[in-house]
């Protein structure tokens, strides 16, 4: 058992109903408790979707235990045929109906339904919502692709964008466009977007396009291996990710891309122009899943020049990329799905932002340090409805905007500097475009048992004087926190008992990058 | 007292009620957590089951979940579905750690799930066990919130229920009112019990361990919410005496309310009218600005809460609506026969099988639906005014003062339909 409160990700089985949701003409029937239909409102909800999501549940309650919940099953199942006439059905277990031990594919197999059955084997209690997705639109290709005679004019397929997923909707748009200019069209968007028949034509394509590795990497390899269908190892977010990407696809179809239109692309500019100065060796931790963060750290270092200074991902799937890639950064990887550890991780290095999910963006707001949301799980208002994607150009200028919006911006950080000790500027005023900014808690507000307060003390044998703690208050609030540990740390290791204007200079020297 | 006008004549309380079996588009219990661990200040509420049920109460508590909250699921793995001897020292090692944590714990529901009444794992003894480990400062209870075996709010009927055998034994003549409901709505509930001069009055569940109500032969309890069922059946059980009435929704239902605890107690006419005069008409007044847009509407209720049919009762009689279906995910005639003797309604339904259930609707037409999340965008898409259940729950809107909110709830997506113009202006 593990004691948890937030989770990254969901069950197995909502994984399933994301690759149903993505797709059209596809029914899932699920064996489920009377409850776990409240998965239905993160599609409803979160992605405001006007459909139900194409899901039956068998809602078994405890007076249906025994014999009856396998006949419940195959009842929900005929009905969910004979209702909603589905080109392809899958079939599968929630995690209390894997331990009663119906067998829902061999189950509607006896029944003998005129389309394709698929049965899904999601292990609940080990796997997680994303190795869900992957395994279901993998057996979803394995069972419904056929061999196909290759397009005359070079296709691909856009694999991996599902329900529920982050900026999905305007990636395959943002992607298919970049497509187009290199001379590539689009044979098939899936999951999202496709129907059974056109899983079936998958394999005309020339190659695949592995837009998510988390819901699509199983689908890909077995692509590759049955059609000889090559994919795509780098995913285009970020400019040089895209350029890469271009690079990679120029290779696996053989010829130059020619000139790329990258004349909607702003990101460089934005970047180099003198205001960004101030962005220049931000630290920033980053965590989401493997995909974005790789992603991320790349953009963070080398297009916003900012530090990185901790990096990780909440699927394991991903440890190892995930290792690499920190090891590349001279950071340590953090693997874990506890949120716990991560804001223990955030605390310790306190990152001046943190580029991250829903749930860092709450750790954030708790310790005072500005957050830009960079990957699922998200919550409705990262299903935006204006076009926002993460890929290509468009991604790029959307990136910059989303992660500069909550910093401090450079003129006005100076301003902050210049004038701390003006009525306008001071202290708890926060950045001027944050209408209700992060006020600093008073370290004797702290509550028992949760958090310390921004700023708190990390040692209580060190007395602060009366001057200290005045210049201290001197320096602005997002910054207060560190100096402040920063101070204590230095005295501690030094001794010292009481924190005079002195101490906190010389541990300012002795601390300056 | 004055008897309330009556918009809409008829009694449902021997109609017959269509039972279905089906798909049910519904909550399970556990979803009481959300509310009750804000009620109850000093209990924790651990979820024995799995990563559904944490994702579950993540996708239910919002924003909740990252204030700190006092719940929490421990996840079963692999390794506890082998062999049940483990899930025990788990469990205790899982509550040891969580309550060094949280030394502000007083109270702490293991609350059961699918899962973990699927594969019986005995919370009732681990609750016993862990009560002898923690005590004195620690009272450990268990109660499940399984799908398989509640509702909803019968989540909050399941936790109110395991507090009952262990309330403290009184001989004193109290009243004892059942249901967790805002601070502010209680306050009002207990001044105006007050200024009638009933008292000493206690309520159920204690906002903290230590103003647990005591119980006996001479208590009386009137129930604040319809689903308590299997908490009025304990209560009975250990001698205490209900009150049965409509439940506190809009003025009518609030008067007859404390009408009959009134009646129960010895309250004159003279002092009831005194007491309930004024806030009675702020109550009509404050519906009647929302009535307007409610009067001649129908509306179709899905079930979710047990709350439809008082619900219902209000927005027919008070509101002037028309009621198509009343569903309601169970129907305890001993607790909503009261309330059901004042509505009158084409269809009431019992269960659910809600691909059926939508067409009834879709064919209805209704004015307004009100239904759960997972259905209310889809409805809205093919044209039909909705207002989310569960919304319901989480709102003061019991007794007089909350009236015209309640029914500002109903009217307010009617109004907004009304008002969004997207055509051009010709």
């Amino acid at each position: 058992m593990k004691l948890t409160v937030w989770t990254y990700e969901g069950p197995p089985h909502v994984g399933a109903m994301r690759v149903a949701t993505g797709m059209t003409g596809l029914h899932y029937v699920l064996h489920a408790p009377q409850g776990d239909t409240y998965a239905d409102l993160l599609f409803t909800m979160i992605e405001r979707r006007g459909q139900r999501p194409p899901v039956t549940y068998t809602t078994f309650q405890a007076r249906d235990l025994g014999a009856d919940t396998a006949h419940l099953f195959k009842d929900a199942c005929q009905d969910a045929y004979d209702r909603f006439k589905p080109e392809a059905i899958i079939v599968g277990s929630s995690c209390t109906a894997e331990l009663i031990q119906d067998d829902p594919g061999g189950l509607a197999e006896t029944m003998g339904l005129p389309v394709p059955v698929i049965p899904l084997e999601l292990p609940s209690y080990q796997r997680k919502e994303n190795f869900g997705a992957d395994e279901t639109f993998f057996q979803i290709v394995r069972h419904l692709s056929t061999l196909q005679p290759k397009t005359e004019r070079i296709t691909c397929n856009i694999l991996g964008p599902t329900g529920l997923g982050f900026r999905h909707r305007d990636d395959i748009e943002e992607l298919t466009a970049l497509l187009y200019d290199i001379g590539v069209e689009v044979n098939c968007v899936a999951p999202m977007g496709s129907s059974p028949g056109d899983i079936s034509r998958l394999g005309a394509a020339h190659f695949n396009v592995m837009l998510y590795p988390e819901t699509c990497e199983m689908a890909c390899r077995w692509l590759q291996k049955t059609y000889d269908q090559p994919y795509t190892k780098t995913v285009p977010i970020g400019v040089g990710a895209t350029r890469d990407f271009i690079a990679e696809v120029a290779q696996i179809i053989g010829k130059p891309t020619g000139q790329i239109d990258d004349s909607r692309l702003r990101l460089p500019w934005y970047s180099a122009s003198v205001d960004s100065t101030y962005l220049t060796g931000k630290r920033v931790f980053l965590f989401g899943d493997a995909t974005h963060v790789k992603a991320a750290a790349r953009i963070a270092r080398d297009e916003m020049g900012f530090e990185v200074v901790g990096l990780g991902c909440y699927n394991r799937e991903f440890a190892r990329d995930i290792r690499a890639l920190a090891k590349d950064y001279g950071v340590e990887a953090l693997i874990t799905d506890d949120y716990l550890e991560v804001e223990r991780a955030i605390e310790t290095l306190t990152p001046e932002m943190i580029l991250g999910t829903q749930m860092e963006r709450h750790i954030g707001k708790r310790l005072g340090i500005p957050c830009a949301v960079i990957s699922a799980p998200v919550h409705v208002q990262d299903f935006p409805a204006r076009y926002s994607p993460q890929v290509g150009w468009e991604g790029a200028n959307v990136i910059f905007d989303t992660w500069v919006h909550p910093l401090v911006m450079g003129l006005e950080e100076h301003l902050l500097h210049m004038f701390r000790e003006d009525f306008e500027f001071h202290d708890a005023a926060g950045p001027s475009h944050h209408g209700h900014a992060a006020t600093p808690r008073m370290p004797a507000a702290a509550e028992g048992g949760s958090m310390p307060a921004e700023g708190a003390s990390v040692s209580t044998d060190i007395r602060w004087l009366l001057d200290a703690e005045k210049e201290l208050k001197k320096i602005p609030f997002f910054v207060r926190g560190k100096a402040r540990r920063n101070t204590e740390k230095f005295a501690a290791d030094r001794g010292v008992a009481e924190i005079s204007v002195d101490t906190l200079y010389e541990a300012k020297a002795h601390y300056a990058r | 007292m004055n008897k309330p006008a009556a918009l809409t004549q008829g009694s449902c309380r021997d109609a017959p009620i269509l039972k279905e079996r089906g798909q049910r588009e519904v909550f399970c219990g556990l979803t009481g957590i959300i509310w009750l661990h804000r009620k109850m200040q000093d209990a924790f509420f651990l979820v024995v089951g799995s990563r559904t049920c944490a994702h579950l109460l993540q996708s239910a508590a919002g924003v909740m979940i990252f204030a700190e909250p006092r719940f929490g699921t421990a996840i079963l793995e692999e390794k506890d579905l082998a062999g049940l001897a483990d899930a025990h020292e788990e469990l205790d090692r899982e509550v040891g750690r969580l309550l060094e944590r949280r030394p502000d714990i007083k109270q702490l529901f293991l609350v059961g799930s699918c899962p973990s009444e699927v594969i019986k794992i005995d919370l009732s003894r681990a609750a016993e066990r862990l009560t002898k480990i923690h005590a004195p400062h620690v009272r450990v209870l268990n109660y499940s919130g399984s799908g398989i075996e509640t509702t909803f709010t019968q989540g909050e009927d399941a936790c109110l229920e395991s507090m009952v055998p262990v309330l403290p034994k009184t001989e004193a003549a109290e009243l004892l009112l059942v249901g967790a409901l805002p601070d502010v709505v209680e306050d009002q509930a207990l001044k105006l019990l007050d200024d009638m001069g009933v008292g000493p009055v206690r309520v159920l569940p204690a906002g903290r361990a230590d103003g647990i109500p005591a119980i006996g032969s001479n208590t009386k309890f009137a129930l604040l919410q319809p689903f308590l069922g299997e908490t009025a059946a304990a209560l009975t059980r250990r001698g205490a005496h209900h009150i049965p009435a409509p439940f506190p929704f809009g003025e009518e239902g609030t008067t007859l309310w404390l009408r009959a605890i009134a009646d129960q107690f010895g309250v004159d006419d003279d002092t009831f009218e005194r007491v309930t005069a004024a806030p009675r008409a702020r109550a009509r007044k404050a519906v009647a600005a929302h009535a307007a847009d409610l009067t001649g509407k129908s509306i179709f209720f899905f079930p979710d809460s047990q709350l439809e049919l008082p619900l219902a009762r209000f927005l027919t009689r008070e509101c002037g609506m028309h009621a198509l279906e009343v569903g309601a995910p169970y129907i305890h005639k001993g607790l909503v026969g009261p309330d059901m003797d004042l509505l009158h309604a084409e269809v009431i339904s019992e269960g659910q099988d809600v691909d059926k259930q939508l067409d009834r609707c879709r064919a209805a037409r209704p004015d307004l639906t009100v239904c759960g999340l997972g259905l209310a965008n889809p409805l809205e898409a093919e044209g039909l005014a909705t207002k989310w259940a569960i919304e319901l729950v989480f709102t003061p809107v019991h007794f007089y003062e909350q009236a015209g909110d309640l029914a500002g709830l109903f009217s307010r997506p009617l109004r907004r339909k009304g008002l969004l113009k997207m055509e051009a202006a010709e």
